[in-house]
């Protein structure tokens, strides 16, 4: 995000890669640390997450820490405050190494994000590192808008965005509104077992 | 004409559906609804078959499936059935939360007793999380914000959570 909204970008323009990407400002001034991630049926992942002053150094800590933690497990795109044990508004997201992403955002994290509007529901697979051992079929906005607060600075950006990275987005606005994919799973055979985590 | 249940249980491996299916076909047997899962790494099927043979001679047809053991094979006859319509509004459960003894039992109550028609369910429990999903129709009747009153009370003394939406079928 460059400036108060970011924009869709388009494939053409922002080929993906891992390379091309920049460190979100607030995250140069702190270093996070990798913290266990809780798992399902832990009572943090089911309740609505309270709102945070995104000023708030513990709050900048918190989403440093989220970015480590993100980036130290295999597959991870997102990880939101109470995957790490705490019930705070607050998630980091990085879908740029991910096969099926279109536009991307790189590495940012939001708090109090809130949905401004969702269109073009598609169902698609999703798993979590918090139920390590099923995945499912949740339908989600493929066109997705989404406003929140930088860590830090609190300005209010919006991303819009699509595909890949707004799943990822709702599955973690889901985490802060104390849901798993498990609550939004389409029917009785739209749950899979899976052996292993990537 | 009455029709088969046939089930298959047991230790999986691959080829056990084309084995019981080539031995239907060689018997003539229709196969019609049919599901197959695995329970806890365990093969399960269980299907319905139209076709009017004894079931003993059906059962003796596939006792070859169950020779080593591995596999358990039961064929009962049944009388043929209209499908069932109660008229009602499909709903998905989703329940999730620590587990415990009687959560099915619990939350399928609850549906039962506003006259809630379970069409299809799938349990999981994997470590301590224990999942259900299902299919619900309920009657047009009934009040969906009564029934998830109710269903949150009772998830709420089994330590899970419980949601019920309707399904939102897009016709193309």
């Amino acid at each position: 995000m460059t400036g108060d909204t970011a924009s869709a970008r388009s494939e053409q323009s922002e080929p993906r890669s891992r390379e091309r990407k920049t460190e979100p400002a607030w995250l140069e001034s702190v270093e996070g640390r990798v913290r266990p991630v809780v798992r399902a049926p832990a009572t943090v992942l089911s309740r609505p997450a309270a709102e945070v002053d995104p000023t708030d150094p513990a709050v900048v800590r918190l989403a440093a820490d989220l970015v480590a933690t993100m980036r130290v497990s295999p597959g991870c795109v997102g990880l939101a405050a109470p995957q790490i044990a705490e019930p705070a508004h607050v998630f980091a997201v990085d879908v740029s190494a991910h096969p099926k992403t279109r536009t991307c955002h790189g590495t940012f994290a939001l708090c109090n994000a809130q949905v401004v509007s969702a269109t073009q529901w598609k169902t698609g697979r999703e798993g979590c590192m918090s139920v390590p051992h099923l995945t499912g079929d949740v339908r989600r906005a493929n066109r997705l808008v989404v406003t929140g607060a930088v860590p830090g600075s609190g300005r209010i950006v919006t991303v819009t965005t699509d595909g890949f990275e707004a799943r990822a987005l709702q599955h973690e606005l889901d985490h802060c509104a104390g849901l798993l994919f498990v609550d939004r799973v389409a029917g009785p055979h739209a749950i899979y077992a899976r052996k292993v985590y990537l | 004409m009455d029709e088969l249940a046939i089930t298959v249980v047991g230790h999986d491996r691959p080829g056990i559906i084309a084995d019981v299916a080539e031995i239907l076909a060689q018997l003539a047997l229709n196969l019609t609804d049919s599901t197959m899962t695995r329970l806890r790494g365990h093969f399960a099927m269980t299907l319905v078959c139209a076709g009017g043979l004894d079931p003993a001679a059906v059962e003796a047809a596939l006792a070859p499936l169950a020779a080593a053991g591995e596999l358990a094979v039961t064929v009962r006859p049944l009388r043929p059935e209209a499908a069932a319509d109660f008229g009602g509004v499909q709903h998905v459960l989703n329940v999730h939360g620590a587990d415990r003894l009687g959560i099915v039992a619990g939350i399928t109550r609850v549906v039962a007793d506003f006259g809630g028609n379970i069409t299809d369910l799938t349990t999981r429990l994997v470590d301590e999380l224990y999942v259900l999903v299902a299919e619900v129709d309920l009657p047009s009747t009934v009040d969906l914000e009564t029934v998830t009153g109710a269903l949150r009370e009772a998830a709420e003394a089994l330590g899970v959570e419980a949601s019920l939406r309707p399904v939102e079928t897009d016709l193309l």
